[in-house]
Parts: C-alpha cells; sequence; structure tokens
C-alpha cells in the first residue's frame, strides 16, 4: 500500500506540469475574450478595457498564473464567462453523466471483447477469426457519430425499441435523489427499480455506439496477446503433463495474456472518457466533452483549464488503478 | 522384450512460409522399458521434434506423414484425442529446458504440480496438498512447505528444474522424456539434476529418453544411444558399442568432436559442414552424404537408405560402411 501512497505523491509534479501547460496553451489560444464577451457592436474600446479588467486578462501573465494557482488550491476552478456558473459546480453536474456513459460502455466493450479476442486467437485463421476481424475494422473505420446515427435511425426511428434520444432521462420521470451523480446507482439507493430501467435503456444507445470504437482496441489486444501466451513454453509443459485444454486456456493462458490487456484497457478507458465529445453530441448527453467543446468555442478559458486539469487527474487515477490490477495479476510486477 | 515405445517410419513436416521442412525421415527406434535410451545430434537434427511427435504436442505447423508410434503396442497416432490427453502425464511426461520459462510465471510451483496431481488422480484437496509436498520432497527442494509458494521467479534454475522433475513424475509415467534437461544450468547443478533423473527413474522403473547434444553426459547417463542426423537415425548401440566402435561415419566424426580430460584441444576435430537445409526438394538418400569423408557413388543411388542391424542390437544406415 505505500507503493499506492508513492505513486499518488509521485503525481504530483505531473498535475503541476498540467497546470502549467493548461494554462499557456488556453493563452495562446487565437482571440480575446474579452472581446469576444463583450461582443455588442455599441461597445466602445473603453467598455472592452473594462470587461478585461473585470476578467482579470489585464494583468501579465504571470501575475494571471499566480491568481490562478491559488483559487485552484482553493479548490476553485473559475468561473465560467459564458454561463457565468462556477466552473467547479458545473462540472461536478457534468462529470458523473460523461463517468456513468463511458464505464457503461466500457463494461460492454470489455465484456464483447475479450471473449470475441479470445475465440479468434484459438482458431486464428479461421471462419471465426475472419468474422472478428471484419466487425473489428467495422467499429474502429466508422466515426461514432455515423455509427450513433445509424443507431438512432434503426432502434429509435424505424424499430422503436428504445426510447428518445435526448439526454439521460425521460423529462416525465423525476430524477432520484443525487448522492453519486450516477443515476443507476442513484436510481439502487432510492429503491426506485422504474428509473434505473429508464436510465438503463436511455443509456443503451449511446453506450453501445462508443463500445463498438472500443471493441477494435480490446479484440486486437486480447487476440494478439492470447495468440503469443498460447505458443509460449510453459503452455508446451501444461499440455504435455495432459492438463485439459479447459484448464490450459483459461488458468495458464487467459490470465498470463490478461497483463497487457489490462494495460490496454487502462487506455482505452482514459480515451473513452476524453473523447466521447461526439457521442455526447449526437445524444444530446449533458457531459463533460460537450461542455469542453462550447468552451474552445467561446474562449472560456476557466472550463477549458479546468476540463483538461480533471483529464490530467482521471488518467493518473486510470494508470493507477491499472498498476494495482496488474500488481495482482502478476507477481513479479513490483520485484 | 516388447519395447514400451517403438516407433516406426515416422515422418513429419513443417509448412513454413519458405517452404516444407522435412523434419523427420522414416525415423525409427525402440526405447524398452526401464531403460535410459540417449538420442544424440546436433540442433536441428530433429530430437525435439520427435520428442513433441511422441507427446503429441507438435505445434500447428507441423504434419505428420507417415509411419506410427507405438505404446505399449498401442497407436498413439489413432488414439482419441480425450484418451490422448488423460495418456500424457501417466503414460508418458517430459522435462524441458530452459527451466524457468518452461513454467508459468504467474501461478506458484506448488499449484502448477498439483494441477498435475489433481488432473491424473481425482484425490481431495488435501490429498493433492499432500502428495505435492512429497514430490517436493522426492527431488529434493529443501523447505518444500515454504517452496510450494513460490513463484518461479523466486527460485533458481536448478530448482526450477527440480520443479519441472516433480511436475513429470507427478503420476509416475513409464517413459519420461528429457529434453536437454541441463541447458542452462550450472556444472554441479547438471551433476545434481542427472543424477536425480537416473535415480528417480531407477527407483520407480520408468524408462528415460534424454534428449542431448552432449555425447559426454549421454555416455555416461544412459544405457544405449540413438545418434540423429538431419531427422534420420543413422546409429542405434549400446552406449559402450557405439564409443568403442562406432560405425557410422558420422558418430565416429561426433567422438572426436569430444574434449577428454587425456586429451589435447589440438586432437579436438569438429564434424565437417553443417546440416543440410531441410527445405530441399532433392535431399540426398543418405542426409549426411554432402559431409561425408567415405561418400561413393552408390551412396547416391537412389531409394531410401535403410537402417540394418550390423550386429547384435548395432543398427547403422550407411551404404559404405567401414
Amino acid at each position: 500500500m505505500s507503493r499506492v501512497g508513492l505513486r499518488l505523491l509521485s503525481a504530483i509534479p505531473t498535475l503541476f506540469g498540467v497546470v502549467v501547460v493548461t494554462f499557456l496553451l488556453t493563452r495562446v489560444l487565437p482571440g480575446d475574450p474579452a472581446v469576444f464577451f463583450a461582443s455588442n457592436p455599441a461597445m466602445s474600446a473603453a467598455d472592452i478595457a473594462a470587461v478585461r479588467e473585470t476578467l482579470g486578462l489585464d494583468q501579465p501573465l504571470y501575475q494571471q498564473f499566480l491568481i490562478y494557482l491559488g483559487n485552484l488550491a482553493q479548490g476553485d476552478l473559475g468561473r465560467s464567462i459564458a454561463t457565468g456558473q462556477p466552473v467547479a459546480a458545473e462540472f461536478a453536474r457534468r462529470l458523473p453523466a460523461s463517468a456513468e456513459l463511458t464505464c457503461l460502455a466500457f463494461l460492454l466493450a470489455v465484456s464483447v471483447a475479450v471473449p470475441l479476442g479470445l475465440a479468434a486467437a484459438l482458431r486464428p485463421g479461421s471462419l471465426v477469426d475472419h468474422a472478428v476481424r471484419l466487425i473489428v475494422t467495422l467499429g474502429v473505420s466508422m466515426p461514432t457519430f455515423v455509427t450513433g446515427l445509424l443507431m438512432i435511425y434503426v432502434f429509435y426511428v424505424l424499430a422503436g425499441v428504445v426510447p428518445e434520444p435526448i439526454g439521460r432521462l425521460d423529462p416525465f420521470l423525476f430524477e432520484p435523489a443525487r448522492v453519486t451523480g450516477f443515476l443507476t446507482i442513484d436510481a439502487l439507493l432510492a429503491g426506485d427499480r422504474q428509473i434505473l430501467a429508464a436510465a438503463l435503456h436511455q443509456m443503451l444507445l449511446p453506450a453501445a455506439t462508443m463500445a463498438l470504437f472500443a471493441l477494435a482496441p480490446l479484440t486486437r489486444m486480447t487476440r494478439a496477446a492470447m495468440i503469443a501466451t498460447l505458443g509460449s513454453e510453459f503452455i508446451r509443459t501444461a499440455r504435455a503433463a495432459g492438463l485439459s485444454r479447459g484448464r490450459i486456456v483459461v488458468v495458464y493462458a487467459l490470465r498470463n495474456a490478461l497483463l497487457p490487456v489490462v494495460t490496454t484497457m487502462g487506455m482505452v478507458f482514459s480515451y473513452m472518457l476524453g473523447a466521447n465529445v461526439l457521442v455526447e453530441r449526437v445524444f444530446s448527453w449533458p457531459g463533460i466533452g460537450a461542455f469542453a467543446i462550447d468552451s474552445i468555442v467561446n474562449l472560456d478559458y476557466a472550463p477549458l483549464q479546468g476540463f483538461m486539469l480533471i483529464m490530467a487527474a482521471l488518467f493518473i487515477a486510470v494508470n493507477l488503478v491499472v498498476d494495482i490490477v496488474s500488481a495482482i495479476i502478476d507477481p513479479r510486477v513490483g520485484h | 522384450m516388447t519395447p514400451l515405445l517403438s516407433i516406426r517410419a515416422l515422418s513429419v513436416e513443417f509448412d513454413t512460409s519458405h517452404g516444407t521442412v522435412h523434419a523427420l525421415d522414416r525415423l525409427s527406434f525402440d526405447i524398452a522399458p526401464g531403460e535410459i535410451l540417449g538420442i544424440i545430434g546436433e540442433s536441428g537434427s530433429g530430437k525435439s521434434v520427435t520428442a513433441y511427435a511422441v507427446m503429441g504436442i507438435l505445434d500447428r505447423a507441423a504434419r505428420i506423414t507417415g509411419g506410427e508410434i507405438l505404446f505399449r503396442g498401442e497407436n498413439l497416432l489413432a488414439m482419441a484425442p480425450r484418451a490422448r490427453d488423460a495418456w500424457r502425464g501417466r503414460g508418458a511426461a517430459m522435462v524441458f529446458q530452459n527451466p524457468r520459462t518452461a513454467l508459468n510465471p504467474i501461478r506458484t510451483v506448488g499449484d502448477q504440480i498439483a494441477d498435475v496431481v489433481a488432473r491424473h488422480s481425482g484425490l481431495s484437496r488435501r490429498a493433492v496438498r499432500a502428495r505435492v509436498q512429497e514430490l517436493l520432497r522426492h527431488v529434493r527442494i529443501p523447505d518444500p512447505e515454504r517452496r510450494a509458494l513460490a513463484y518461479p521467479f523466486q527460485l533458481s534454475g536448478g530448482l526450477c528444474q527440480r520443479v519441472g522433475i516433480a511436475m513429470a513424475l507427478a503420476c509416475a509415467p513409464r517413459l519420461l522424456i528429457a529434453d536437454e534437461p541441463t541447458t542452462g544450468l550450472d556444472v554441479t547443478t547438471q551433476a545434481a539434476i542427472m543424477e536425480l533423473i537416473r535415480e528417480r527413474a531407477r527407483d520407480s522403473g520408468t524408462a528415460v529418453a534424454l534428449i542431448t547434444h552432449d555425447l559426454a553426459l549421454a555416455a555416461e547417463t544412459c544405457d544405449r544411444l540413438v545418434i540423429m542426423h538431419a531427422g534420420h537415425v543413422v546409429e542405434a548401440a549400446p552406449t559402450a558399442a557405439i564409443l568403442s566402435r562406432p560405425r557410422h561415419p558420422y558418430t565416429a566424426g561426433l567422438l572426436r568432436s569430444v574434449p577428454s580430460l587425456a586429451g589435447s584441444i589440438a586432437q579436438l576435430q569438429a564434424v565437417p559442414g553443417s546440416l543440410p537445409d531441410l527445405r530441399r526438394a532433392d535431399l540426398p538418400p543418405c542426409r549426411f552424404a554432402e559431409r561425408c569423408p567415405r561418400r561413393l557413388p552408390r551412396c547416391d543411388a537412389p531409394g531410401p537408405l535403410a537402417l540394418e542391424e550390423i550386429a547384435p542390437g548395432h543398427l547403422a544406415a550407411c551404404r559404405n560402411l567401414p
């Protein structure tokens, strides 16, 4: 456990680096937020200067950075100039929406990808293997907004088996008491089965869209790792000892093959968290991706910096989890 | 005496992207119950392929194109897959080279031995655990209770090979195939491992096929030797006969290439040339002919080369024996 503590400590310089870089990056974006904010033809140069002063943009860059650091230390991510709301509150509202969708999509992807990769690895070059390759290639080569729209067209417009693909919950239903921000978990806590089912139903399509995209790297890594492991010397030993095929595949090969798969899972999960902007747009999902895009368009510094900071923190957290899981699977890690 | 294992005219080919490798060509030899047989040859001569064919663990690219492998009179190649699975470990078991990589890196050695015991015995979990301890003691692993919980990376190469031997002997097989079991171990450990294999085999009446390129090691350990070259058996005879009067020119060459304490380095002679490319379509009937100092025109005459008994119990495949 002290290793975990050490890893968390070592994340601090990384996070500081991210703070510096995001701060500078947003400042070099073209455009002047004061002009943008005061976008009214009646405004004079003096008015714009006044806006700049209220936003603190008239100060030298290092001064702005120090103020930003001081606010961060107090947990203040600043205020969005577009909505006027504190950025922290906005993220607290939106992050669970993105996280819940990502988690479900990730679970879907893993529970499909690992068996697919396994099936392909057990019979390389077979019909199953080729079918898997086709599915995976389709999943990764179709942009998510296309698959998303296709899914909406097929399952909502034509088949009508899913609810209207707008937002997280049917507007006629009441959200459960907010505890975690995950609708499904909150509904479970409130003991409301109807809301749970409705929330899951609503999430199904966007989650499937995201999962389809994540399928490719996971399946391919599972297949490659399984083929490599099945060819290794200790598998030959196990076969020579007469162990049953099932035991060799599951206990001997799969567990060894999981190591690189877990690492890939970490990368895929982090990537999904940040890159689901398009899916959120297509399904009007009130998540952080859509918010970040709006902020870029509006030259809204504070939410943009907050977004990058949160993503960096999540990346670090996911990597930590991957390290811990790897250490559980492989006794050699850390020796 | 009926042989324990009888390999008859076994041919194995490998499909590679550069053509078909004719790895074994009408290979024949026997192993008697309880005997220690050395299978000698340089790298690429087909020793390990022979072992994998017997165990039924050849990889996908390999094809058995002819022959049979009789175990107590039953053809292993005609056995149902399930029966063959159950036969592995009980009928024959194998010890591999590179003991560290031959064990599952993320499973404790005790569990790995237990897997084999449980698979073939149907003992209770407690009885399996007791048997694992017993096996570890038999291969003289000190402190077996603690070592059973170790992972391969926590043990020395020598200890890992002892674990490998314990796994192989877990179900008292009739035949133990040891494929270069001392490769990568230091000299004193090598001696201890060989001693262990010999002793365990004698105690349980298990026949041993020792695969090695080390003629000195084999001469010390084995009752009988089979000399392989490029997928052929070129000579097979009791160890003393091979050492005192090798008949095949390849065997004679091998003997001259073994250093002895008495002789000087200058007397050592390498066998000239190297193995022929086994992907060639025009392989000569005698695959040693192109390296042979005694080659005659009749050596290249078409038709398979026969392995003939030239003295009681002494077989050789050569058309120009001295």
